[in-house]
């Protein structure tokens, strides 16, 4: 990529970032029409049928997969096209985990395909997927390349044996600040709730995964399993440090352009940002707190009525590591799939040593993953919000 | 026809026909699944059902009348300085705008061409920390050393004087365009000043546009949450923000829609009140 396109790609980063706080403006603007699809519900039986569908329709989040900025062709799908034959739409709707929900769940819930053979989710929506049955099973056997997906991911809580979903791409939550501005360094979330040369130019993040896991290791809790008192107490830390007005507001990834300007100078922030983010400024700085981090997972899954071979095969597709990293090079967050480092190196080298994007052992060390349990119980999600103020 | 010869009085039901129909499905039928939906509990899991849930009323205003209050008080202020900076505006346009009146008037709404959230977005940047709008009144002491506008109440309420600025200035606008210029004179050749011409004459002539822009301003105003998220911090919340986290984050949509009644019915006070004391009504009189 030339730095040219690097820089439309960071603009458009900041631009729809900002979208991102807005679920409800968003979800009533938001058409998503489901005549999109070509699909039907015919092959919702387990198995489905193992022929390949005219089109697949994809559901993805902003800036999540290569394009050509002079084109605006995405070359990853056009090859997709070109070995398949089949046609894919892909449609870059999915801007909050809950706005996406909101607007599916009344079809979702009557049992109405919603136009979409895959859609891209966060762990703990992922998993509400899978409880409240919204997901097709994949068609494990149209997806030998599943073996190519890194041991740490194999086996999620709400998805043991991953029936249901695969990764799509994974993130660091830590912390993200401008040395200069703070005047030092940061290492700890300690310093954000509490240093008062801080106060008033730090933010938090909206998602209470990243936010309360970590606080939960702030105390030493575990932010893996989530226990009620624990959780109480990180939400006490955080509605002090709302009061005192040393947190200045809770956002998406709007943070971004905020802590370019010097609005916010230290902020909860998630690793993919910050890689953006540095090559415009390279000052700017992503740590992981000693206490610890945390990792994220947004994950593939079919929902009901999608066409589950078509949709497979792309997921096949994807986990071929020249695949992986053709989409990796440019969308530089965590890459789930294994030899994508190597297969990086003849795009990119600097990407492959980048351990924001392909972090060590170490690196995986200090990081949790949230409960995805908790992180979908009411009374948590209600006592956020009051703090988060709503 | 002759059905409408034989019927004189059901002319004026069929002509309003289309027009009913009309606020039936467009206002009835959704105010319907509002109101079931407000009294039903429930969560995902479980599925949602209807149970006369009276309780979601009850703690959506014991819990939540911070926000109410703190949106009401928001969107009165901006309706108040909307007004302050309208009537002058449209003033000028009506009474001076001369031939350029068109083009003034294109240019009252032309930020309308920009998406609501970009517009808002951009007063991040005015009122950013490190801009030029804090360091100038930092200068002249407006703002304390080391003070900052945006996420502030005064950012938030400024967000919402100028998205809905427009709304106030175009109802004034086309009251005051209408007045009959021949008033004014008449009051100046029966020897009042301009200003007694202006309180007398102008003003009371104008009073519809004001209640059209006030009521066009504060109600939207009200239930807005896009300044309060962009602009504001937790303390800035309002209702609206309130509703939407209920809806999409928490799923509790017995509360949501409950929240949304209370705030309708809120609004709906305040307005029947206001019309009372400034109604169109008392003015043709």
């Amino acid at each position: 990529m030339t730095d040219l396109t690097r820089r439309q790609l960071l603009e458009r980063a900041a631009l729809g970032g900002a979208a991102l706080t807005l679920p409800g403006f968003l979800a009533a603007c938001g058409g998503g029409g489901i005549e999109g699809s070509a699909t039907t519900a015919a092959t919702t039986a387990a198995g489905g049928a193992r022929e390949l569908a005219d089109k697949l329709t994809i559901s993805n989040w902003t800036l999540y997969i290569d394009i050509d900025e002079k084109t605006k062709k995405r070359p990853t799908l056009e090859q997709f096209t070109k070995q398949t034959g089949v046609d894919v739409e892909y449609i870059e709707d999915v801007n909050d985990n809950d706005e996406w929900f909101g607007k599916n769940q009344a079809a979702l819930r009557a049992g109405k395909p919603i136009g979409r053979d895959l859609t891209v989710l966060t762990d703990w929506m992922a998993a509400r997927m899978v409880r409240l049955g919204y997901v097709e099973k994949l068609d494990k056997s149209a997806i030998p390349n599943a073996k190519n997906l890194v041991d740490a991911l194999q086996s999620p809580g709400w998805d043991p044996n991953r029936d249901f979903s695969m990764p799509w791409q994974s993130g660091l939550t830590g912390i993200g600040y401008d040395p200069e501005r703070v005047g030092g360094e940061i290492t700890s979330v300690q310093q954000l709730l509490e240093d008062p040369k801080l106060k008033g130019k730090v933010t938090f993040l909206t998602e209470m995964p990243d936010t309360i896991g970590l606080l939960l290791q702030l105390d030493g809790a575990d932010a893996t399993k989530v226990d009620a008192a624990a959780f109480d107490k990180a939400i006490g830390r955080l509605q002090k440090a709302v009061d005192s007005g040393q947190i200045r507001q809770f956002t998406g990834n709007d943070y971004a352009p905020m802590l370019a300007r010097g609005d916010v100078w230290a902020c909860t922030a998630w690793s993919g940002d910050l890689v953006q983010l540095q090559l415009e400024n390279p000052n700017l700085r992503f740590v992981i707190p000693e206490e610890g981090g945390m990792i994220w997972t947004d994950n593939m899954l079919i929902p009901k009525g999608g066409h589950v071979f078509t949709a497979s095969t792309f997921v096949n597709y994807v986990y071929d590591p020249k695949v992986a990293a053709q989409i990796e090079a440019y969308v530089n967050y965590i890459c789930p799939v294994e030899g994508a480092q190597e297969a990086i190196r003849d795009i990119d080298a600097s990407l492959a040593d980048n351990p924001l994007i392909f972090p060590d052992d170490e690196t995986l060390s200090q990081v949790a993953i949230f409960d995805a349990e908790a992180a979908d119980n009411d009374e948590y999600k209600q006592k956020f919000q009051a703090v988060v103020g709503a | 026809m002759s059905f409408l010869h034989r019927h004189r009085g059901a002319v004026p039901y069929v002509l309003l026909a289309p027009g009913l129909a009309f606020l039936g499905v467009f206002f009835v039928v959704p105010i319907y699944y509002l109101a079931n939906t407000s009294l039903q509990e429930g969560s995902l899991d479980v599925g949602y059902t209807f149970a006369w849930a009276w309780s979601n009323y009850t703690d959506a205003i014991s819990t939540y009348h911070e926000q109410f209050v703190r949106s009401l008080v928001y969107a009165g202020i901006a309706t108040l300085l909307a007004l302050a900076i309208s009537y002058p505006l449209a003033y000028w346009i009506a009474f001076r705008g001369g031939r350029w009146r068109s083009l003034l008037l294109l240019l009252v709404i032309a930020p309308f061409f920009v998406t609501y959230l970009i517009r808002t977005l951009a007063w991040q940047t005015i009122l950013a920390d490190e801009g030029p709008v804090l360091s100038a009144l930092t200068a002249v002491g407006l703002v304390e050393e080391g003070g900052r506008l945006l996420a502030t109440s005064t950012a938030v309420v400024a967000g919402i004087t100028y998205n809905f600025l427009p709304f106030m200035a175009l109802p004034l606008y086309a009251s005051l365009e209408q007045i009959d210029g021949r008033l004014i004179e008449a009051a100046e050749d029966l020897y009042s000043s301009k200003l007694q011409a202006f309180l007398r004459v102008t003003l009371p002539l104008s009073l519809p546009g004001v209640f059209a822009g006030t009521l066009l301003t504060f109600i939207p105003a009200a239930g807005d949450f896009i300044n309060a998220e962009l602009l504001g911090t937790p303390r800035q919340s309002m209702i609206g923000n309130v509703i939407q986290s209920k809806f999409l984050v928490i799923t509790d949509y017995g509360q949501a829609a409950a929240l949304s009644f209370v705030l309708m019915a809120a609004i709906l006070v305040a307005v029947l009140a206001y019309s009372r004391a400034l109604g169109t009504e008392r003015l043709a009189r």
